[in-house]
């Protein structure tokens, strides 16, 4: 294993934490909040002694750089990257316990939006601002910002291709352009330009301007943080309703939106995927907008909150307008099931993603047909393109590692004693990056209550969520670590 | 610039390596998916899968946009389709297209102006020619050629009872009595810039630059016996074998060519009547003791199987063939090989992708371009000729009082028709040719780049 170029690398990545820490920073200055002044500036000098030392240790290293380096690169990153981002709530004060304000900063990166706070508007304006922020970095990836600004070491080596592929979801991802500079670069800047979109149309109705790139950061990262104890709910409805636009806008894969600007409008409009995921939140949405009826006052209310929530669950922001664990079961149901499937791959969002879900379904069908003709032979088929064996392999392997690792957790986090509904449903809203789940983790509590076993536990599902699993996995194999 | 490879075989993952180091954006095309992914996994590419004489997936691969098109698939008739259809479609596009089906070799020219390609490239044709090249010099292990043939960097290997074993480089002139510069050594798989206090050792490779008149004289003060070469065994009977036996039969050469397919043994007599076809396993010691491989002047080893090429090879040495080449057409990595006594090692990918990258730097700056670019010592070096520009700096400043980069050296300047090894009183003009030796890192596509 390269531990040299490891170390360099994430002592690079541990450098965009820092310089990012400095709006933070003077946000509380201008704030005069000192304890996060303190916080920040502690952090900062930290962020940035760890990553000299990496560096350092980094000289002079080879540049043989392989899928396995790079795979564990991005699980320690990760990591990493949690533990330093978690130092300003700790050393602010603000969050006293270390595993809580750990979960919450890895609630933030991986952006699920999952929190321990119970009481977010006492807290002050940078803590606020860094929490949102790590949605944002986090929903495109960290790794891919460092792609994009710096050859990552190995300027003509292909390695990056696996850093694009943990942090960028889904089966099949490639690049845009031949280099990976400028994948990563227009990924950026398609990310950036949306995010402004938001920011503009939010603070035409009317909101703060804090409050609207906070809102903003934590809709472009599909992340869910809200500043307010409420989240979006106290807002006006102009301002949820372009919330639930731009979490859908997000939760595409955002090749589509490349392809929009090169004016292929054919191919995007025949992409499986996206119909899919339009059809389905249009579909989900129909029905629990029809099973509500009588629930909210007015048609339109019931329209709006329904479509919000469909929007912030399938994308896996975890905004609310409104509880929606008083929904009555169908509308729950449905909403759970949308909290598995998630968004669209190649987009901010989390869960299993409907392109591997399409790829599922036709392997499935695939399968019956074969038993009632075994003699024919059949080829799974995405957009009209034959799908590699090997894709699908790697589907069906993701989906039993998916199985697994809920389950296992499931178990593990139940010894707290809260009730089965509870449990499944906050290892799902963690492990898809959601945020709130059902009953005692539902939309209007947290998850302050569990101990700090099942607070590990669920920070290890966040973060094996955000990197689809194999980069976390691996670091836990035992064969990783052996020498070559 | 957009370059896009059709092929990722041999010669696709050899372009690849060279081209993406240079820091193009490559789009490789090749229709297995195994290929693509390796090569996905070691370079900063873009791969498509698919047919690459196909429309779609040209599309797909960003015809409109790319700038040169390279098509060596397996196949010269789908480099041809690719290159015409690509064409078609962007007007544009350079191509450059594999054909090396002897067939075909007559009528390429006419070719390339029928289907407008820009270049075609036949690996094969050019080993064989290279191999000539070598043939008629046996001493050297490679030769490459500069200013219209007038300066040759070749290697030599020093043996133990060569004159310039244990030899300071500053009293090698004692010895050669000829103007030669050492411009790098490959010592145990590294090249190494000498300076005068080097001392040459047993086993090293040399890379010497010299006017090629003083070829001649160069072997002789070596005590390297030259002999002309009158009769050579060619193991395999491919496509090189055919093109070299055409070749030496021209300058009066004896060919045996040992071929173990007989069908492949009847053709070849059909076209090559001039030769004597065998037919017979190349690897069987007694064929070989037959054939009269004790008395031949030369074995070049060309069958389809590297390590047999490698075995036929080792065994000619030990038999005393005065000189062996040998063709190596998968592997890469020649420094494990190079103290295997298997003479001169040929590969005609690396020889084309050279060609091929050398279109390119010329595509890519159109003036004040390398004219030619060889890699040396196994790759780790590269030798570029420049033509002095008005544009050049430091012009009739001696190179003392210049600051060259770390790691280049001036290795000849061509001034008219004489040639000089530079000392530190020489200095650049206006027309000169000068040949610049560097580790190939440092980015040099223009003269002016190898001042700091």
């Amino acid at each position: 294993m390269n531990y040299k170029m490891m170390g360099r690398f994430i002592g690079k990545m541990l450098i965009v934490e820092a310089v990012f820490m400095i709006p933070a920073l003077l946000i509380s200055l201008s704030g005069s909040e000192y304890n996060a002044v303190f916080g920040f500036g502690v952090s900062l000098l930290l962020t940035l002694l760890a990553a000299g030392i990496l560096l350092l240790a980094g000289r002079g290293s080879k540049k043989k750089f392989y899928a396995r380096e790079g795979l564990v690169c991005v699980g320690l990153s990760w990591a990493i990257l949690g533990l330093l981002g978690a130092l300003p709530f700790y050393i602010s004060g603000e969050i006293p316990d270390f595993v809580d304000a750990f979960f919450e900063i890895v609630s933030g990166f991986t952006t699920t939006g999952a929190s321990i706070l119970t009481e977010i508007e006492g807290l002050s304006k940078g803590i606020i601002y860094w929490r949102s922020f790590s949605h944002w970095l986090g929903g495109m990836g960290v790794l891919v910002f460092l792609l994009a600004i710096t050859s990552a070491g190995g300027g003509d080596n292909g390695f990056t291709m696996h850093l694009l592929r943990a942090e960028s979801p889904g089966p099949n991802v490639g690049k845009l352009v031949p280099k990976m500079k400028k994948t990563a670069r227009i990924l950026y800047l398609l990310y950036i330009a949306l995010t402004v979109l938001n920011v503009i149309f939010l603070l035409a109705g009317g909101m703060p301007v804090f409050d609207a790139v906070c809102t903003a950061f934590g809709t472009a990262g599909t992340g869910g943080f809200g500043i307010k104890n409420d989240s979006i709910a106290g807002y006006s409805p102009y301002i949820q309703n372009v919330c639930t636009v731009f979490m859908l806008l997000f939760g595409v894969n955002f090749s589509c939106y490349y392809l929009l600007l090169l004016k292929q409008f054919k191919n995007v409009l025949r992409d499986e995927e996206l119909k899919l995921y339009l059809g389905l939140a249009a579909g989900s949405i129909l029905l629990i907008t029809l099973n509500l009826r009588g629930f909210y006052p007015t048609l339109g209310e019931t329209v709006r909150h329904a479509a919000f929530q469909v929007s912030s669950i399938m994308t896996t922001t975890g905004f609310a307008t409104t509880d929606f664990d008083l929904w009555p079961a169908f509308s729950k149901t449905i909403l759970f099931g949308l909290m598995i499937v998630g968004a669209s791959a190649g987009s901010t969002g989390g869960g299993f993603k409907c392109g591997r879900a399409l790829l599922v379904i036709k392997s499935l069908r695939r399968s019956v047909r074969k038993v009632i003709h075994p003699e024919k032979v059949q080829v799974v088929r995405s957009n009209g393109h034959p799908v590699d064996e090997k894709i699908l392999q790697n589907v069906n392997a993701y989906l039993a590692a998916y199985a697994i690792i809920t389950l296992l957790s499931f178990l593990l986090i139940s010894v707290d004693g809260f009730s089965m509904m509870t449990n499944l449903s906050a290892v799902v809203a963690c492990f898809n990056n959601i945020g709130p789940g059902f009953e005692a983790v539902g939309p209007t509590c947290n998850f302050a209550g569990f101990s700090w076993f099942s607070k590990l536990v669920l920070i290890l599902d966040m973060l094996a969520g955000r990197l689809e699993i194999f980069p976390i996995l691996i670091l836990f194999s035992r064969s990783t670590w052996k020498r070559r | 610039m957009k370059i896009i490879i059709a092929g990722d075989g041999k010669m696709g993952a050899t372009l690849t390596r060279q081209l993406s180091a240079e820091g193009y954006d490559l789009t490789l095309i090749d229709a297995n998916l195994m290929a693509l992914e390796s090569s996905e996994e070691r370079y900063d590419i873009m791969v498509v899968q698919g047919n690459c004489a196909s429309m779609e997936v040209l599309e797909q691969a960003g015809i409109g946009e790319a700038d040169l098109l390279i098509a060596v698939t397996g196949a010269d008739e789908i480099n041809l389709l690719c290159c015409m259809t690509a064409h078609g479609m962007n007007p544009a596009l350079h191509t450059i297209a594999r054909v090396r089906n002897p067939e075909y070799s007559d009528q390429i020219y006419k070719m390339r102006d029928m289907f407008a390609l820009s270049m075609t490239v036949n690996p094969e044709k050019q080993a064989a020619v290279e191999m000539e090249r070598l043939l008629k010099y046996p001493g050297f292990l490679k030769r490459d050629t500069f200013a219209q043939g007038r300066v040759e960097i070749v290697e030599l290997r020093i043996s133990a009872d060569s004159r310039l074993c244990n030899v300071a480089l500053n009293d090698m002139n004692n010895i050669v009595k000829c103007k030669i510069l050492v411009c790098a050594v490959l010592r145990n798989g590294t090249a190494i810039a000498p300076d005068g206090n080097f001392v040459l050792r047993e086993g090293d490779r040399i890379f010497v630059t010299a006017a090629a008149r003083e070829l001649t004289l160069l072997l002789k003060n070596l005590g390297v016996i030259t002999h002309k070469v009158k009769r050579v065994i060619l193991c395999g009977g491919g496509r090189v074998s055919y093109y070299l036996a055409k070749l030496l039969h021209r300058s009066g050469i004896d060919v045996h060519i040992i071929e173990r397919n007989a069908e492949r043994c009847l053709q070849l007599a059909a076209i090559l009547p001039e030769a004597d076809i065998i037919q017979g396993d190349a690897s069987s010691q007694f064929l070989l003791e037959k054939e009269g491989i004790t008395d031949c002047d030369a074995l070049v080893t060309l069958t389809g199987l590297d390590e047999l090429n490698m075995i036929i090879s080792l065994y000619g040495t030990s038999c005393g063939v005065p000189q062996v080449i040998t063709k190596l057409g998968r592997m890469d990595n020649t420094n494990i090989l190079g103290n295997l006594s298997i003479g001169s090692i040929i590969s005609p990918k690396e020889l084309c992708s050279n060609t091929i990258v050398r279109y390119v730097r010329a595509m890519k700056n159109q003036t004040g371009a390398a004219l030619t670019v060889h890699t040396i010592a196994d790759g780790q070096a590269e030798a570029m000729e420049f033509v002095v520009e008005e544009g050049t700096r430091y012009l009739g400043r001696p190179l003392k009082e210049l600051h060259l980069k770390k790691n280049v050296l001036v290795a000849c300047i061509t001034k008219g028709a004489a040639q000089e090894i530079p000392n530190g009183d020489s200095h650049f003009e206006q027309g000169d040719t000068v040949i610049i030796v560097t580790n190939g890192k440092k980015g040099i596509y223009q003269l002016n780049d190898i001042f700091e």
